[in-house]
């Protein structure tokens, strides 16, 4: 197997007193959608935050790509070329639709230096996105909102893309939408880490799986294998599918 | 700024209160000459005030210490404007320019240095804690007024107009005063290029995300530290330059005048709405209006009458005109 | 009993416990101790500041609000006396009217800015306080028929408390018994009264809450206390006692003016003091008002010898002139909130806490 892209090793957060992550390891393999699932509380999000540099870790280690990221900024972890969504989207609510895509374009000065294939290609899998181009990104409905952050992420090629619950409440058809989203952007090459707490949707487009509770991860695996075993999925989800 | 539903109402309070003087006042020619005034006061406010404003909304720092930057600039350019007598003393305007215009831009890039200093050692060490902020940028404001007084020593000093822009223009019955139209031409310049910045450049496009949400910009990769010390550098110097032109408009300048104007820019950001340029805007034309209306009608009550502009309007929006998204 | 009078908030510091007792005894022997004019002003400052920082601490310190407007209050009771006295001649009954409609007007000013602070953040109100004390100080110079103007009011106290009021004819212990001595202890019981009761205030129920409030208002405020009515009973404490403290300034000096008792200056003084002695502790107030008045006093004096000392270097010179005290002030006041966040009290009490730890724990 080739080397994680991404390795969390023993990975402690505290949050002021409380102490959050107790020893997360975590391995997210390259070009594969790796699903981060467990209850509310467990820890999810605040993995991903850690990952970004939005909280420190108190302990253990993060490499990507072979980089030891643990003390680095947030900036800096972007640079990496690593596209965070966070769970509230991150949406600029008074900034256009267009301005929103401009700013996470990082290498472009204005809206003619986007790459217009790419930004053709996302419009395809967003059509919202070119539909309220101009208008301010506020007036987007959930759904919309949801695939704004996303297209954001991917404006610019980018090797990981982290995503916090990128169903929550989508309309069904909208979570077709993300699907067919995530798999093309896995088939030119990204990385993909999402938390999820729909596990429907998760064994959708999952490859591999890590399941959290109370700030460590308790199994990780195939999500074929976990798809086939209910009786797992009981114990680990408290549902089956 | 939308354009579908751009909030009008905070803009028409500025004509309205303008027309509701009217009356009071009587006599159109002196209606014009106040107005004038005090719309020259108030782009001046504005000039020091966006600065303060754009700090607050983007990093979350008060700086109870801006007035330093205003003193600071008037006492540079006395330092300028005398040592060019012979320029402000002749009575062609383009002569009164060559010393006005180094002048300010001697002063800008004194109070923006100063600020850099400022931001790094007095601000840095307590962002996020507004307590400590509060009380430490208002000792960096003591320092600072002191050290003036040990280059300029404790007394006012004059800065009078250059020749050529002293003077009435006389339009109708009504007198208006030369500097005031000129004031109000500086006044515009600036904010056009604010707006212009804010709105069609990608660092504008930077601020007004981070006003937003700064841990965003973050993690899309921008480095939001340099930003704001750009932001704070940019609105000391503009504190400058509105120093400036307060002393010239008052024609002295006190080391205690920094914090006096402080007290009329926190009036006029908190009716604007902390983080909002467009409400600066709107508060500094009331504050400028207001002073000069009630300078002529109730003398004693001029700063009374701002802190009641203030209540009012709090009462109709508690944010400001402009409450700024997130926070 | 000593627990009970302290209302159990103890120095919790033996040398912070032993700094209070010396300052205790200093103050209260101080006309005995010390003799010459000099002196018993800077001990009347201490006792008048005292009560001041600690009414500001009430509000900073406990409640965690930041207010630029107590300066205002203490105005309005130096005012108030001194106004009282100059229309109504030196009688007790003005002292009493003068001193009573001070505090219903701090009262009623307080109860405003109090209820105004429901509608807009901390950092709205700050600035809010900072105007209004602005404007209050323009005011009392512009109302020169009612306040003096920028002279100010020259006014005579009562004849008990006058000067020139003598109750024996010879000197006791070295010190002329008069009108002077009697404002002094005046001065000094008053100020021991106020600090016990604001102890007794900040260790009640309602201080407890106060500090609740301060720590996490959300969470205050999700139990079930209402924050605005907790935060607006504390700012109208803290203004009436500092209107007490402007009565008992105006007393000692007999006179008031803008300067005297509404400067920004002042408001600088009580943020130093308090920020140095240390916040929420009110015996900070106490050795911080000591500290500062003694260093002010003589340290002027101290700056005035190193400036002439380095006439060679003007700059340097000119830095060390005795009239940029203020300056110093600030680099210390800037120092303190770094380096110095819980003041001297808070330090003392660290160092005996840790050793306490270390021993036995």
């Amino acid at each position: 197997m080739s080397e994680p892209l991404l390795a969390l090793t023993g990975v402690h957060t505290h949050i002021g007193p409380y102490h959050i992550l107790h020893g997360v390891d975590l391995v997210v393999p390259r070009g594969e959608v790796t699903l981060l699932l467990g209850r509310n509380g467990a820890g999810k999000s605040t993995t991903l935050r850690t990952i970004m540099g939005l909280w420190r870790a108190s302990k253990g280690r993060l490499t990507f790509d072979g980089r030891d990221i643990t003390t680095l900024t947030t900036p800096e972890i972007a640079e990496c070329n690593i596209a965070y969504v966070p769970e509230n989207m991150g949406i600029f609510a008074d900034l256009t639709v267009r301005e929103n895509m401009l700013l996470a374009a990082r290498n472009a000065a204005n809206e003619k230096q986007i790459d217009t294939q790419r930004l053709d290609w996302i419009f395809g899998l967003f059509p919202a996105v070119q539909k309220f181009w101009n208008h301010p990104a506020g007036k987007l409905s959930g759904g919309q909102k949801q695939m704004l952050a996303v297209a954001r992420a991917i404006v610019e090629p980018r090797e990981l893309l982290i995503v916090d619950e990128p169903s929550k409440g989508l309309a069904p058809s909208i979570i077709n939408n993300m699907i067919n989203a995530f798999a093309e952007l896995k088939a030119t090459g990204v990385s993909i880490l999402l938390v999820e707490q729909n596990f429907n949707f998760a064994q959708k487009i999952g490859d591999t799986v890590a399941v959290m509770d109370n700030g460590v991860v308790v199994h990780s695996g195939s999500m074929q294998a976990l798809t086939q075993d209910a009786a797992l999925q009981r114990s680990l989800l408290g549902l089956a599918i | 700024m939308n354009n579908s539903d751009f909030d009008w109402k905070p803009v028409a309070l500025v004509p309205l209160l303008a027309l509701l003087v009217f009356p009071l006042i009587g006599s159109g020619s002196t209606w014009l000459t106040l107005t004038v005034a005090g719309l020259a006061m108030g782009l001046i406010i504005f000039v020091i005030a966006s600065g303060l404003t754009l700090v607050f909304g983007l990093m979350d720092v008060l700086n109870f210490g801006h007035g330093l930057f205003i003193a600071l600039g008037a006492f540079v350019a006395t330092t300028v404007l005398g040592s060019m007598s012979d320029w402000t003393q002749s009575d062609e305007l383009w002569r009164n320019l060559v010393a006005v215009l180094p002048a300010m831009l001697v002063a800008m890039l004194v109070a923006g240095a100063v600020g850099l200093a400022f931001e790094r050692f007095i601000v840095k060490p307590v962002y996020g804690q507004h307590l400590k902020q509060i009380l430490i940028t208002m000792g960096g404001m003591i320092i600072g007024e002191e050290l003036i007084k040990v280059v300029w020593g404790p007394q006012q000093i004059a800065l009078p107009l250059p020749e050529a822009m002293r003077g009435v223009v006389l339009i109708g019955d009504a007198a208006i005063e030369k500097y005031r139209i000129m004031a109000v031409i500086v006044g515009l310049v600036v904010f056009g290029a604010l707006v212009w910045t804010l709105n069609k450049t990608k660092i504008g496009l930077l601020i007004r995300a981070g006003v937003q949400d700064r841990e965003m910009v973050e993690s899309l990769g921008y480095r939001i530290r340099r930003l704001f010390i750009g932001v704070f550098v940019v609105g000391s110097a503009l504190a400058g330059l509105g120093g400036v032109m307060w002393g010239l408009y008052q024609q002295s300048v006190t080391p205690q005048m920094g914090a006096q104007v402080n007290v009329l820019i926190f009036i006029v950001i908190i009716i604007g709405g902390l983080g909002s340029t467009a409400g600066a805007l709107i508060g500094a034309l009331l504050v400028g209006l207001m002073a000069n209306y009630t300078g002529y009608l109730a003398p004693k009550v001029a700063l009374f009458s701002n802190i009641a502009l203030m209540a009012a309007i709090l009462l109709w929006r508690p944010q400001g005109v402009y409450p700024v998204a997130n926070r | 009993m000593l627990t009970r009078l302290l209302s159990n908030d103890l120095p919790r510091s033996r040398p912070l416990a032993i700094l209070l007792l010396v300052l205790l005894l200093g103050l209260a022997f101080a006309p005995f101790l010390f003799p010459g004019v000099k002196a018993l002003n800077v001990a009347a400052k201490v006792l008048i500041f005292i009560v001041l920082v600690a009414s500001f601490d009430l509000l900073l310190g406990y409640t965690g609000i930041v207010s630029f407007a107590h300066t205002m209050f203490f105005g309005i009771g130096a005012y108030g006396i001194a106004i009282a006295t100059t229309r109504m001649g030196p009688t007790w009954t003005a002292l009493g009217v003068g001193l009573g409609s001070a505090l219903v007007l701090s009262f009623v000013l307080a109860l405003l800015i109090g209820l105004f602070s429901l509608r807009v953040r901390a950092i709205f109100f700050a600035m809010i306080t900072l105007a209004v004390a602005s404007a209050f100080l323009t005011l009392a110079s512009q109302l020169s028929e009612f306040t003096g103007g920028e002279d100010g009011l020259t006014f005579k106290v009562p004849e008990f408390l006058s000067p020139s009021y003598e109750f024996m004819d010879e000197e006791f212990l070295g010190v002329m018994l008069d009108g002077r001595l009697a404002t002094y202890y005046l001065l000094f019981v008053l100020a021991l009264a106020l600090l016990l009761t604001l102890l007794r205030i900040v260790n009640s129920p309602f201080g407890r809450v106060l500090q609740a409030i301060r720590e996490n208002e959300f969470r205050a405020e999700a139990i079930g206390y209402r924050v605005v009515v907790y935060r607006t009973v504390s700012s109208i404490l803290s203004a009436l006692f500092a209107c007490v403290a402007g009565a008992m300034l105006a007393l000692w000096l007999r006179y008031n003016g803008p300067d005297t008792s509404l400067s920004f200056e002042i408001m600088i003084d009580v943020l130093l003091i308090v920020v140095i002695g240390g916040m929420g502790t009110m015996y900070g107030a106490a050795i911080g008002a000591t500290l500062f008045m003694i260093a002010q006093s003589y340290l002027q004096d101290l700056l005035r010898l190193g400036s002439e000392a380095t006439v060679a270097l003007p700059w340097l010179s000119a830095l060390l002139s005795p009239q940029r005290w203020l300056l110093w002030l600030g680099v210390l006041f800037v120092l303190s909130v770094y380096y110095f966040p819980t003041g001297v009290v808070g330090r003392l009490r660290l160092r005996s806490a840790q050793r306490q730890a270390g021993r036995g724990g």
